[in-house]
């Protein structure tokens, strides 16, 4: 029990590190380490199969995705220009109310039980994915034409013009 | 496995619920501070991922596999958008040569 | 005839559309033709009806039902008795004689098929008011008729006076008819009810002198004060002159004018139980009389010498309706459109003869040169100043006999008026005919008698003139007064009620006497005066001593309205010109629009395009979205 406590710990502390390094570069490893601890979460709740697509998809591509194009980019932490105090304060606040209101608006929900795995077959592959290909066909291949769509589109986006070709 | 799970398990469900508003909060706040557009969509996934957790959390606790083939999707999606975000970001920085959103504020009055 | 009775009405109206529609394309023979014809066709179709009603008497012809609101219902329907089947035959008759006269008179102006179509169309609505069997009926006539006013004083609209003119008569007609409105109401509001039938039987049975009742006939009288030209509302009349004579002699002389009596005489149960009412009519009349007939005196246009002894002989009539003199005043309605539509008419012969030429300070020595102008002229003025055997001498004496029955001073001022009537007319008449022509070589080259179309209806008017009396001699003199006994069923209710007003016949010749020499004496003192001694009025830029100048500028009563009634209201319009409408109105709409501008300025703000500004507002609207719905839930 109370690993679940220390991996909160370090995800918080991860999150928080994300967003104040002011190299991008180390934001985005910290993103990398925060979904690390996101991934022992899945393993102790018995989710296998998210939390293998956790770490392979979010972290193995997903965010080396990002990291690419901040190379492309070619940012460091010279070029990295910061907002007002001003801003962050309002931004601070606004965040902190929004988590009031969000814990609050839950409690509603009003439980207070305790997370026991019922079914210890819930997570495992073999049982989600009858799950995925029985009740949820439609939505299955749906979203492959979404990724089809979302493919062409990013190709489409980033190709150059050609540049006209000079006669003579 | 199953001892290990019984011993680490009875966690409150309300402590699954305020870790990922706390999550969810952190990436609100990356998203109002930070001024370069890459920074900015990464907060927004940590947010998705606030809400990937807790949503597992749920399923696990109602033993409803539904919450989880909804995460499954979650991420699907997250990783379309991703590559087309991302793609639109280096388009705006090859025209304007800059990712600062201060500086992207053609859209105005 | 009960079923074609509506062709009355409707046979000139047919006359107004196809003159209207054809006014530019048919030609003046064809116009003019058909103009008269349906008119004499309309008279046919009267006498056919007043044959009727003397056999049989009246009848009711409903053409349809009109509107039914609750317990209220009214139907569109003919009423033809007694009083309303002798009106059919002077409207008729009397405007089939100045439709012949117009063809001659309006030969060579241009509007000359409008014209037609006009005075079709005000035949037409004078004839829905006479039939009417109910006061909404009449009250469709009586504002046609005046709109027919409007249209034909205003036919020479290029002139702005003459376009004044009409305007004039119609605001004042209006004023009158918003009183004549609110009466129409009470009379709903008291009896149930506004047709005759319902109401004047009701009425019978009611008591006298009521509120109810005086309320209602005095509004009705402000109804007929201002169609009929009494004070105060008789300025339009003699600037209504503006209009061609046959006009003149047709609205301001045999008809329209008489629709306010008519009315009166139709409600005169009404009247009868409402004595406050019919003392006031009485003053009114007799005050209108005396002041119009001062004004008569030195007036130099021959036209309002002529109007304003319409509105002193309008006075005479309602003076005998507040007598109680119902039929007395008829009869002076019927012999007045005789003799009064010949004057006009005559008069317009005149001026037609002078090359339009109106001042009577260029006419003079005329009786030669027209000669049958003059003999009809001259008969026309004997009716009037009321010398016997002449038509006015029976009716206004009626009147007067009635009048010393009621009250003695009312009787001598009367006497007095009737004298100045006399001497004002046959001061025209000399003036006009009498001595050395003083207008120009021109005019004088020009004179002429006028042609046969318009020379016949002097003649027959003329001759109706002298024998128009007949139908009413009374006792003292022999006769069997046959009107009386005509019209007796219509004021069979009132007659009970009224005081009663039968004088001795030695009084009663005692009285016409001296309302006759009173007469002669004013037409010698004329003759004198005009003939012998050649007195010409003072032309306008001389100055006259004190009276005649007041009674010259009619007493400046135009004025005094302008002063009392048309400034003040000026000043009310600017006011609310200057402050509602622009300030308050104005102001309220504009300020919208300055409100809606502010605010899109204000709001444009928000755009600032700052892709950090949207999130954060984002946050909150999500912020505000959950709060709210924790609070409702």
């Amino acid at each position: 029990m109370s690993i679940f406590y220390f991996i909160a710990f370090l995800s918080i502390l991860f999150a928080v590190l994300v967003i104040s390094a002011k190299n991008p570069v180390h934001s985005i490893l910290y993103l990398i380490l925060t979904f690390f601890t996101f991934t022992i979460q899945y393993i102790l709740l018995n989710a296998q199969f998210l939390a293998i697509v956790n770490f392979i998809v979010y972290m193995g591509a997903i965010l080396v995705l990002f990291l690419y194009t901040l190379m492309l980019i070619n940012l460091n932490k010279d070029s990295e220009p910061v907002k007002t105090n001003m801003v962050k304060i309002a931004a601070v606040l606004g965040g902190g109310c929004l988590m009031v209101v969000l814990v609050a608006a839950l409690k509603a929900v009003g439980t207070s039980q305790p997370v026991l795995v019922k079914d210890p077959g819930l997570g495992l592959v073999k049982n989600l994915g009858k799950i995925l290909f029985d009740e949820f066909l439609l939505p299955f291949e749906v979203s492959s034409l979404l990724l089809l769509s979302a493919m062409v589109g990013a190709v489409l986006l980033a190709t150059r013009d050609k540049k006209p070709v000079v006669n003579g | 496995m199953d001892s290990f799970f019984k011993t680490v398990q009875s966690v409150p469900l309300n402590h699954y619920i305020l870790l990922s508003a706390i999550i969810f909060s952190i990436g609100v706040i990356g998203v109002l501070i930070r001024r370069n557009a890459i920074i900015i969509f990464m907060s927004v996934e940590l947010m998705l991922n606030a809400v990937n957790l807790l949503l597992t959390a749920f399923s696990v606790y109602r033993g409803d596999a539904t919450g989880q083939v909804f995460v499954f999707f979650i991420m699907a999606l997250a990783a379309a958008e991703v590559a087309v975000g991302l793609a639109i970001i280096v388009m705006i920085y090859r025209n304007t040569n800059s990712v600062d959103i201060n500086v992207l504020n053609r859209l105005k009055w | 005839m009960d079923n074609y009775i509506w062709l009355i009405p409707i046979l000139p109206l047919a006359g107004f559309l196809i003159n209207g529609l054809g006014r530019n394309s048919l030609s003046k023979s064809v116009i003019g033709a058909i103009g008269c014809l349906v008119v004499l066709a309309s008279f046919g179709l009267s006498v056919a009806a007043f044959l009727q009603v003397k056999s049989t008497g009246k009848f009711e012809a409903t053409m349809f039902d009109w509107f039914e609101i609750g317990f209220f219902k009214v139907q569109f329907s003919f009423l033809v008795d007694q009083l309303s089947s002798l009106m059919l035959l002077i409207i008729t008759g009397v405007g089939f004689l100045i439709h012949l006269y117009s063809v001659g008179y309006m030969q060579n102006d241009e509007g000359f098929g409008k014209f037609f179509a006009y005075l079709n169309l005000f035949i037409f609505f004078m004839l829905l008011l006479v039939l009417g069997s109910n006061y909404l009926i009449m009250f469709i006539g009586w504002e046609g008729v005046g709109l027919c006013s409007y249209l034909l004083i205003g036919f020479w609209f290029t002139n702005p006076d003459y376009a004044d003119a009409a305007k004039k008569a119609f605001v004042m007609n209006r004023i009158g008819d918003l009183g004549f409105i609110i009466g129409l109401f009470l009379i709903m509001n008291y009896f149930g009810s506004v047709t005759f039938a319902d109401i004047f039987p009701k009425a019978a049975s009611m008591q006298a002198g009521s509120v109810p009742f005086t309320l209602i006939t005095i509004l009705l009288f402000i109804g007929a004060v201002g169609k009929s030209a009494q004070i105060p509302l008789f300025t339009w009349l003699p600037d209504a002159m503006a209009g061609p004579t046959p006009v003149s002699a047709l609205i301001h002389a045999a008809t329209m004018v008489t629709a306010g009596v008519y009315m009166v005489a139709r409600s005169n149960i009404l009247f009868t139980l409402a004595p406050y009412t019919m003392t006031i009519i009485a003053v009114v009349g007799l005050a209108t009389a005396v002041f119009a007939a001062l004004i008569a005196l030195s007036q130099t246009d021959i036209k309002k010498v002529l109007a304003y002894s319409t509105v002193s002989q309008l006075g005479y009539m309602f003076l005998g309706l507040g007598v109680g003199a119902y039929t007395g005043a008829f009869f002076h309605v019927l012999t007045h459109a005789f003799f009064k539509a010949l004057l006009f008419l005559g008069a317009g012969s005149v001026i037609h003869a002078m090359s339009n030429e109106q001042d009577m300070r260029q006419m003079g020595g005329l009786k030669g040169k027209l000669k049958i102008t003059f003999i009809t002229m001259l008969i026309g003025t004997l009716a009037i100043s009321g010398i016997p055997p002449f038509a006015g001498f029976f009716s206004k004496d009626e009147i007067l006999a009635h009048t010393f029955a009621h009250s003695e001073t009312m009787y001598v001022i009367g006497v007095i008026t009737a004298m100045f009537t006399s001497f004002y007319m046959f001061r025209m008449l000399y003036l006009t005919f009498y001595g050395k022509f003083r207008g120009t070589a021109e005019q004088e080259h020009h004179v002429h008698e006028s042609p046969a179309s318009m020379t016949i209806p002097l003649i027959v008017l003329a001759v109706l003139s002298i024998v128009g009396g007949f139908i009413g001699i009374p006792e003292a003199l022999g006769g069997h007064h046959w009107l009386e006994e005509w019209l007796k069923p219509v004021f069979a209710q009132s007659a009970p009620l009224l005081p009663d007003s039968h004088l001795s016949s030695s009084t009663e010749i005692a009285l016409m006497c001296a309302s006759v020499a009173g007469a002669v004496l004013a037409l010698i003192y004329a003759y004198v005066r005009y003939v012998k001694n050649n007195h010409v009025p003072a032309a306008d830029s001389e100055e006259r001593p004190g009276l005649v100048s007041l009674s010259y500028h009619k007493f400046y009563i135009d004025e005094i309205y302008d002063f009392l009634i048309r400034k003040p209201l000026d000043a009310l319009s600017v006011f609310f010109y200057k402050v509602v409408d622009l300030l308050v109105i104005d102001g309220f709409v504009n300020g919208l629009g300055k409100i809606s501008v502010k605010t899109s300025k204000g709001l444009r703000l928000l755009q600032t395009g700052n892709v950090g500004f949207y999130i954060f507002m984002m946050v909150i609207g999500i912020i505000g979205v959950l709060l709210y719905s924790m609070f409702k839930i």
